[in-house]
């Protein structure tokens, strides 16, 4: 640490370079925060999936219906504990920026195959004594302003009921369910299935997709063929997967969100190597008598070397610190896009390695030719 | 009888610069007293410097012994001669040579960074050094805000903060005028009179040399005259 204001000082000896290189690594790893904070909010359904359930879908595609007789088909294969249903009903509140994850369930068989939804008894209850009844997630209450008693309007994007235009579906908001292993999951609302079965206007006596419960997590591959090879060669094949599996393949809808990642946050440390090493090569070359006299003061060769890469580490996590920062402080406006509010600890630590990283490779370079001065060479500005 | 502090006996030099080798210094012997201030004179080219630079452990001889306070510093690894200098040895150059961006505090406080002493005994053996040149005011001043005497009265408090035996000056007043020049000179001589230390110094200037104790010729990488007091 008493070397710090010499590290400090010699880091800002030219201080317009040194702000203009510090903004463009901070730039660097607010993008890595934003864009590493969003992949890891996308993958984290992926990493929450649950291990002893299985999602049964259409053969031909998610937005294919199944019908509803499966169930008692699907309930019938050994080492099925449990099944339950829902539909895509592809919701917004007001506005289309506004939307919420909304389906259709039997609320009775949905919480015994989703344990991690909790809700209380008697809403459970009072949602299956109200046709319109709606169970809403914590979040979505507290997003929306809404109040257990509330009618809502939501508006679907699929499914008209009455006439063909009219999209307009309204609940009664019955109750709250929470979700306390991932808070984000509470951004939703479930509404009774038979009530929506008999208002649609088309899809009638259809679901979505099935939820299965296995009794044993290591038959989950075998449970999923046996459903397969049931509706095998019927109108509605239909393709089982682990609650993982599917949600990958969910996420590449969308593209490989980790690949276009991976390779943006590349491509902008790779022009950053060459950006900071530039610098510190530059900054070192200017430095070179002042780097002789340290020697000449009695610090040795490691010494120098070390002073060398200990000023790009400075550098370097110091911009790190603060991109990661900013892209920390950034997160809560992103929430309703990607339904996190803070960056995960993760990448902040990753970030870090590789600031720390970066350090190493573009301090190196000058760090070594410092070592390897010869003072009388460097004195005498040879 | 008089103790060697320096001792130096058949040393030479010889640099390789691209496909010759240049002979610097040759068969040179040469022995500085405990308490000596020592002014070497010589023309352009003579090997002053280089001589300077291998008593100060900055360079290596090709060839002979060099011996400090009785240790034979031509056997040392970098390493270890770099922790003998920042130990033994304090530097003053002609063009000052001082770091920047630090304060003159910080300039003096470098070498003491090597040692093992606390952040207050660091401050008060500063605030002693800038004291004992003069410039205990100038403390909290960067280089470019001194004159060029003032950086060099900052470069001598650098140079025996850590209380080194031995003073290597190589052409100290060389950028100065003369009035300045004097000034460094006589704070030169009082470092050498009233705290003990030794003083080899390069200089051109048969003025400057008139305020060591002891002078010394050098042409062609050899003495050229006999060791006589000033």
């Amino acid at each position: 640490m008493k070397h710090f204001p010499l590290i400090w000082a010699s880091l800002w000896r030219k201080r317009a370079r040194t702000i203009l290189t510090l903004l463009s690594i901070v730039i660097a790893f607010l993008l890595f925060g934003l864009l590493q904070g969003v992949n890891a909010a996308f993958s984290r359904g992926v990493e929450m999936a649950n291990v002893d359930r299985l999602v049964v879908i259409n053969r031909i595609a998610l937005t294919e219906q199944l019908p509803s007789a499966f169930m008692t088909q699907i309930e019938s294969i050994p080492g099925v504990k449990g099944v339950a249903y829902a539909t895509w009903f592809g919701a917004y509140y007001q506005e289309a920026k506004n939307f919420i994850f909304a389906a259709p369930v039997d609320i009775d068989r949905y919480l015994q195959v989703v344990p991690e939804l909790t809700a209380a008894p008697d809403v459970v209850e009072a949602m299956k004594r109200t046709r319109t009844g709606a169970l809403v997630g914590l979040e979505a209450m507290q997003k929306f302003g809404w109040k257990v008693g509330d009618k809502i309007p939501l508006h679907s994007t699929i499914w008209p009921h009455g006439t063909i235009n009219d999209l307009d579906w309204t609940f009664d908001i019955v109750g709250t369910y929470d979700f306390p292993s991932d808070r984000s999951q509470t951004m939703g609302l479930f509404f009774n299935h038979d009530f929506f079965d008999e208002a649609r206007l088309y899809g009638k006596g259809t679901v979505g997709w099935y939820l299965v419960r296995v009794t044993d997590p290591t038959q989950a591959t075998e449970v999923a063929k046996n459903i397969d090879a049931l509706f095998a060669n019927s109108p509605n094949e239909t393709k089982t997967q682990s609650e993982k599996e599917f949600s990958q393949s969910f996420l590449k809808q969308f593209g490989d969100i980790n690949f276009i990642v991976t390779a943006i946050i590349g491509a902008v440390f790779f022009t950053l190597l060459f950006l900071t090493g530039n610098t510190m090569m530059q900054s070192v070359r200017e430095r070179i008598p002042e780097l002789a006299i340290l020697k000449t003061l009695g610090y040795t060769d490691r010494g120098v070397l070390t002073l060398v890469l200990a000023e790009s580490l400075l550098l370097c996590v110091l911009a790190a610190v603060i991109g990661l920062g900013l892209a920390w402080m950034a997160f809560p406006a992103l929430k309703q896009f990607i339904g996190v509010a803070t960056l995960p600890s993760s990448v902040v630590i990753t970030g870090l390695a590789a600031a720390a990283l970066l350090a190493v490779i573009v301090g190196l370079p000058p760090g070594l030719r410092a070592q390897r001065l010869q003072i009388v060479d460097a004195l005498a500005g040879r | 009888m008089s103790e060697a502090i320096v001792s130096l006996r058949a040393v030479s030099k010889a640099y390789v610069r691209g496909k010759q080798s240049v002979d610097v210094l040759q068969s040179l012997d040469l022995d500085i007293d405990r308490g000596d201030f020592v002014a070497l004179m010589g023309p352009s080219g003579s090997g002053k410097t280089t001589l300077l630079n291998l008593i100060g452990g900055l360079d290596q001889p090709s060839a002979g012994s060099i011996s400090v306070s009785g240790q034979r510093i031509d056997q040392l690894g970098r390493g270890a001669l770099a922790k003998w200098r920042a130990a033994n040895v304090g530097f003053v150059f002609q063009f000052y040579n001082l770091l920047p961006m630090l304060t003159a505090e910080r300039n003096v406080e470098l070498p003491l960074l090597l040692t093992r002493l606390s952040k207050a005994e660091r401050s008060k053996r500063v605030a002693i050094a800038l004291q004992v040149v003069g410039l205990a005011d100038r403390a909290r001043h960067k280089p470019g805000e001194l004159s060029g005497g003032q950086q060099q009265r900052v470069a001598i408090a650098r140079a025996i903060v850590a209380d080194p035996t031995l003073l290597i000056c190589d052409e100290p007043t060389g950028d100065l005028d003369r009035k300045t020049a004097d000034e460094v000179l006589r704070l030169l001589q009082t470092l050498n009179r009233d705290h003990g230390k030794t003083i080899v110094m390069v200089t051109h200037d048969p003025k400057a040399a008139e305020y060591a104790t002891h002078q010394r010729h050098l042409d062609k990488g050899a003495l050229v005259d006999e060791p006589a007091s000033a």
